[in-house]
């Protein structure tokens, strides 16, 4: 029905169209040159008018109707039914009287079910035919005020061009909204965290066990979301990763930009590009797969004992990913170094290696800086080599060969499978985004910040 | 103006600064040689990635076939109702006539060497033939995952009996449908046109690259035009004051925020607030889409950036309203570059996994979706499921998908490469 | 301008030289000296002696090649891709592009400043003392400290940044920079230091503290200044040679080149017909 509806404004907009250039032309055959707008935009301010407020009413009609549907069904139970019930079970219920509806039958449904099911039938007819008519009424509202100001001198451009305008407006505001959304959804969630869960015991604790509350009404216990290990083992895991990718990128970078030939860059420079293409969760196939299993070969040969999944082959393979992300921004930062400090050094009698390390990595140093700390965020950020291939527990330890879980492997095991909203067990997850979401948003601020002032430095 | 008296240099002898310069040169040689060292390194990490991965998936690109006759009798199936035939007996019929002479338990392992689907296999092929009922059926039947195993070489039959997955009995059957000749390997066209099983031998991509063009076809149809207007409205008609300049550093920073983050958008804001479907292709779209938009809208800029104002002026000279002058005029020589920068976007939108994970696009689904509301995988998703699975044919599975996986991205970005030789013009 | 009517332009091309009786002995001869940029020949047929403990000037239009000259001399053309140099430019008979040369010790003995002033995102100390160090020309840090204190001396800037020796080389104005500049090339030792246009990025107040520096630099060092300034050209040098379109046209005493030009090019640039 929907495909329907929206076939029908596109057909309606279409006639609109058509309808509008036609009166368009007939101002042109009359009066001329004195015609202010071109037949077209006469025909795409009608269609406008048509098609685009019927097509919000249809999106937000769709959004909102779930709601208002359920918020009626649960108003319309006979009284007392749902009181004592939790959220959840609100929703279990909600969802049963919905399968009901859809004619899958678990069991015996209660009377009460099944009088709430035809309910919903009827409620969702009533509300597919009533946004019918209420698309149609509206586009025949807006066609017919938009025909009447059709006349010669009428400026129907622009008017298209102010929809247009307002259009890439709220388009651009999407970057925005979509920033706000992130920051609402996990601040809303976190403070009904730190309702169940203080904020010193979160941030300071040294426990975590989120998987203890089994049952959803029951609270967790105390020190069990204390998130301490989590954050360390996050840093462990970030910091084995910069370790490797620090000095092969920027070394690498040093070589390409100061001492390779053009062939060779453009050999490996492209060569280089396709580390930061692969997917992150083949990374933490190989992580997995390969890496992992020679770490802990290794360190059996050596008389160590290696976890399984320790913190050093997710660190490592990390690393490699990370590597790109330095190097090429360590590459622009040392291209940017104007020419004349490199003749400058070189004339001094310094040998490139001189002219490397004292000059150039010096004043490059900034935009490697900036480099390097979004690296970082990156690593912080990055999920699916740590969840495939870090722990689950998490452990108080700096040791590599240990295992750690991080931030961004509890927030998927949290949030994997059934999600009930109202479960410190899956609240604490938003916890834990809006933590990564700070910590990653202020290394990218300062970084983005070190790189413009850099780049402004030598323009 | 000053006193200009001996040459500064009070300490320079000429053995001692060769010597020096020595060590210099040394110094220079070693910083080359670390930088070479980097980059093989950087370089070697990636060939290991790259042959683990083609050793470990090529195997999956063919699958062990053993054909087999079926006595489709009518005793078994009615003509008038096929579907409810005793396929269970016609298969074990079938499996007794090919090792005859079997007793007892070896007879049950040997009903294990055919894939555990077989009676559907054979159901649905008489479904789509009823003709031949009565009559006697050949089918290429795929062998459960450690037959195929074992006709792969993976496991090793020299290993002592305790540590291999299958013991001498069943590598007797198994040698014996060999001597019938009944066991071919041809391309397994099964991991492109099936969906996902709990068999590996089964288990195709069919659902996860439908899954991934949905939500791909999501993410551009919102991404690309939003994209576009928004930055033509940041570039050629917002006013430069601060709040678009907050909205310039909030795109840049947006870029960077952690993917999962987005995950978490995508499961407080459309599944929770807005009720859409979990799992489905339309909320991974939205949520790609919401992560791809500033890539699209920092590309679009550039290209903008790039085209001359002279052309602007030009159409403006001759009295195009500002509309007109970047529909007709600076969009489409700004395009090439659009197109290059969106492709690019949508291939790293192809790999992204961590948010598909957190709105359930890594359910167990046995059939591609339908549409954009029906439970899906995606392609990474499904290489994740894989790769948690403990059967061995599922590693090289998983291997296989990958490769699949990256020949898709790497003919997104050869098609963006090809883009941009060709048509986007330097100024 | 008195002067007899200069030569008429010869078929095949010879640089019109005027020997100079009075003046120092050449260490620096170069000969025959060609230039490739890629297939594009930029000098041709280079030859000309750089007299020792005084001011040699390079004049001529823009692209002329005089600059391309100057940075064959400490070899600075060696970091241009495709670049290639024939002839011989030799210093104390021993040739500057010979495969043995060290070109690392060859800049410490010829030493540049730049068009721009480049003084290195550095404290001024650390500016002048680059050289020193990596070159172990002090023993210890004392030794150090003097040799920058005296090579700022001699460029004229000690006065100046006494009292912030620490302070960025890059906060300095134009002028002083370019005497740090200065500053770190004498640091080193140099018994040659060449100038590419020096002063074309400053005001002229700046310019004639630089050019009064040159002038006294000239006892202890042999300093040789591309300019495209006349004027210049003619209160700091000694020599000149004026180079066109690649070749050197006319070389000899600068009091000989100004007044009494036997080159008619020359005459022209010099009176502002070609330039």
């Amino acid at each position: 029905m929907l495909g329907y509806l929206v076939l029908a404004i596109i057909v309606f907009s279409l006639a609109a169209f058509y309808v509008g250039r036609s009166a368009g032309n007939r101002f042109v055959a009359v009066e001329g040159a004195a015609t202010h707008s071109l037949p077209g935009y006469h025909g795409a301010f009608v269609a406008i008018w048509v098609g685009v407020p019927a097509l919000v009413l249809v999106l937000l009609w769709l959004l909102f109707q779930e709601t208002v549907i359920d918020g009626l069904l649960l108003a319309g139970l006979p009284a007392g039914a749902i009181d004592g019930l939790s959220a959840a079970q609100t929703r279990l219920l909600l969802s049963e009287i919905k399968n009901v509806a859809g004619g899958r039958m678990f069991g015996t449904p209660s009377e009460m079910v099944l009088e709430a099911a035809q309910t919903y039938l009827r409620w969702q007819g009533i509300a597919g035919w009533a946004m019918i008519v209420v698309a149609v009424a509206i586009m025949l509202i807006g066609g017919f005020l938009a025909y009447t100001r059709l006349a010669p001198r009428f400026r129907a451009r622009h008017g298209v061009e102010r929809f247009v305008t307002a259009f890439m407006i709220f388009c651009s505001a999407a970057a925005i909204l979509t920033t706000l959304g992130i920051i609402v959804s996990l601040v809303y969630e976190s403070l009904q965290f730190f309702a169940m869960v203080p904020a010193h015991e979160f941030f300071f604790g040294l426990n975590w066990e989120p998987q203890i509350p089994i049952r959803d009404d029951q609270v967790a216990g105390a020190g069990a979301f204390g998130a301490v290990p989590v954050f360390l083992g996050t840093l462990l895991i970030a910091t084995i990763a910069m370790i490797i990718a620090i000095p092969v990128g920027i070394f690498s970078a040093i070589y390409l930009v100061e001492y390779a030939d053009k062939n060779v860059r453009n050999f490996i420079k492209p060569i280089l590009e396709i580390l930061a293409g692969v997917p992150t969760v083949v990374y933490g196939f190989f992580a997995v797969l390969t890496v992992a299993p020679a770490i802990r070969q290794a360190g059996n040969l050596l008389g160590l004992s290696t976890s399984p999944n320790s913190a050093l082959a997710a660190g490592l393979v990390m690393g490699i990913m990370v590597i790109p992300f330095i190097s090429s921004l360590s590459d622009d930062a040392l291209r940017a170094v104007p020419r004349s400090l490199r003749d400058g050094s070189l004339a001094m009698g310094a040998t490139r290696g001189e002219t490397i390390t004292k000059v150039l990595v010096p004043a490059a140093l900034p935009g490697i800086m900036g480099g390097v700390l979004l690296a970082f965020s990156r690593a912080i950020g990055e999920t699916m080599i740590v969840v495939m291939a870090a722990g689950l527990i998490a452990t108080m330890t700096i040791n590599p060969l240990d295992s750690v879980t991080t931030v961004t492997v509890q927030i998927v095991t949290l949030l994997i499978g059934d999600t009930a909203f109202d479960s410190p067990k899956t609240l604490a997850a938003f916890a834990l985004g809006l933590v990564l979401f700070v910590v990653t948003l202020c290394l990218n601020v300062v970084a983005l910040t070190i790189v413009r002032k850099y780049r402004e430095q030598y323009d | 103006m000053t006193d200009i008296t001996a040459p500064s240099v009070t300490f320079a002898d000429p053995d001692r600064m060769a010597a020096l310069r020595r060590r210099r040169y040394a110094a220079d040689l070693r910083l080359r040689f670390y930088g070479i060292a980097a980059i093989c390194t950087a370089i070697g990490l990636l060939g290991i990635l790259v042959t683990t991965l083609v050793i470990g998936g090529y195997s999956a690109f063919t699958q062990t076939h053993i054909r087999v006759a079926f006595d489709i009798s009518e005793d078994l199936v009615d003509r008038g109702d096929p579907a409810q035939g005793r396929w269970r007996t016609v298969v074990s019929d079938a499996i007794e006539e090919m090792f005859t002479g079997v007793e007892g338990a070896d007879m049950r392992a040997a009903g294990q060497i055919l894939t555990n689907n077989t009676q559907f296999i054979v159901r649905d092929a008489v479904l789509r033939n009823p003709g031949v009922i009565g009559s006697t059926l050949v089918l290429e039947i795929p062998a459960a995952d450690p037959y195929d195993q074992l006709n792969k070489g993976v496991i090793n039959r020299d290993l002592p009996e305790s540590r291999r997955r299958l013991n001498d009995g069943q590598i007797a059957l198994w040698d014996v449908l060999v001597e019938q000749g009944r066991v071919s390997r041809p391309f397994n066209w099964a991991l492109f046109f099936n969906a996902d099983s709990r068999f590996p031998e089964l288990a195709g991509l069919a659902g996860a690259i439908t899954g991934s063009f949905y939500a791909l076809l999501v993410c551009f149809v919102i991404s690309f035009p939003v994209g576009i207007a928004a930055a033509v409205y940041l570039e050629e008609f917002a006013p430069r004051n601060r709040l678009t300049d907050i909205v310039e550093v909030n795109i840049n920073n947006l870029a960077a925020v952690p993917s999962i983050v987005f995950g978490l958008l995508g499961l407080a804001v459309f599944l929770q607030t807005f009720g859409l479907p979990r799992s489905a292709p339309l909320v991974g779209g939205l949520v790609l889409a919401l992560m791809t938009l500033p890539t699209i809208i920092i590309v679009t800029r550039a290209s903008l950036k790039a085209v001359p104002p002279s052309i602007r002026e030009a159409a403006l000279g001759m009295g195009a309203s500002r509309h007109q002058v970047i529909m007709h005029h600076v969009l489409p020589l700004a395009l090439p570059g659009i197109l290059t920068g969106t492709i690019i976007g949508l291939a790293q939108a192809l790999g992204e996994t961590a948010p598909l994970l957190l709105i359930g696009m890594n359910a167990f689904i046995t059939s591609p979706p339908g549409g954009v509301m029906e439970a899906s995988t995606a392609l990474p998703t499904q290489i994740f499921i894989w790769a948690d699975s403990p059967e061995r044919g599922f590693v090289a599975r998983t291997s296989a998908g990958i490769l699949v996986l990256l020949g898709f991205l790497i003919t997104m970005n050869a098609v963006a490469i090809f883009l941009r030789q060709h048509l986007q013009r330097t100024w | 301008m008195a002067n007899p009517a200069p030569t008429p332009a010869m078929e095949s091309f010879q640089t019109v030289r005027t020997a100079d009786a009075n003046a120092n002995p050449a260490r620096l001869k170069a000969d025959g000296v060609n230039v490739f940029y890629g297939e594009k020949q930029a000098l041709f047929d280079v030859s000309i002696d750089i007299p020792e403990k005084s001011v040699s000037a390079f004049i001529g239009p823009s692209g002329c090649g005089k600059s391309t000259f100057l940075r064959c001399i400490n070899r600075m053309n060696d970091s241009i891709e495709g670049c290639r140099v024939t002839g011989d430019i030799t210093l104390d008979g021993e040739n500057l592009y010979d495969a043995r040369l060290d070109v690392v010790e060859l800049r410490a003995r010829i030493g540049m400043v730049f068009q721009k002033p480049n003084p290195f995102p550095k404290s001024i100390f650390e500016n002048v003392a680059y050289g020193p160090k990596i070159h172990g020309l002090a023993r210890d840090k004392t030794d150090l400290e003097e040799i920058v204190v005296s090579s700022l001396k001699k460029a004229g800037l000690f006065e100046e940044v006494k009292d912030r020796l620490h302070a960025p080389g890059t906060g300095l104005s134009g002028g002083q920079q370019q005497r740090l500049c200065i500053a770190r090339a004498i640091a080193v030792g140099p018994e040659v230091i060449l100038m590419d246009e020096p002063c074309s990025a400053l005001d002229p107040i700046a310019t004639a503290i630089i050019e009064e520096l040159i002038d006294e630099l000239r006892e202890n060092y042999t300093i040789v200044i591309v300019t495209h300034s006349m004027q210049q050209a003619a209160r700091v040098s000694q020599k000149t040679a004026f180079f066109h379109l690649g070749k050197l046209i006319e070389e000899g005493p600068t009091e000989g080149i100004f007044t009494n030009p036997r080159e008619k090019r020359t005459q022209d640039y010099i009176t502002g017909r070609i330039g």
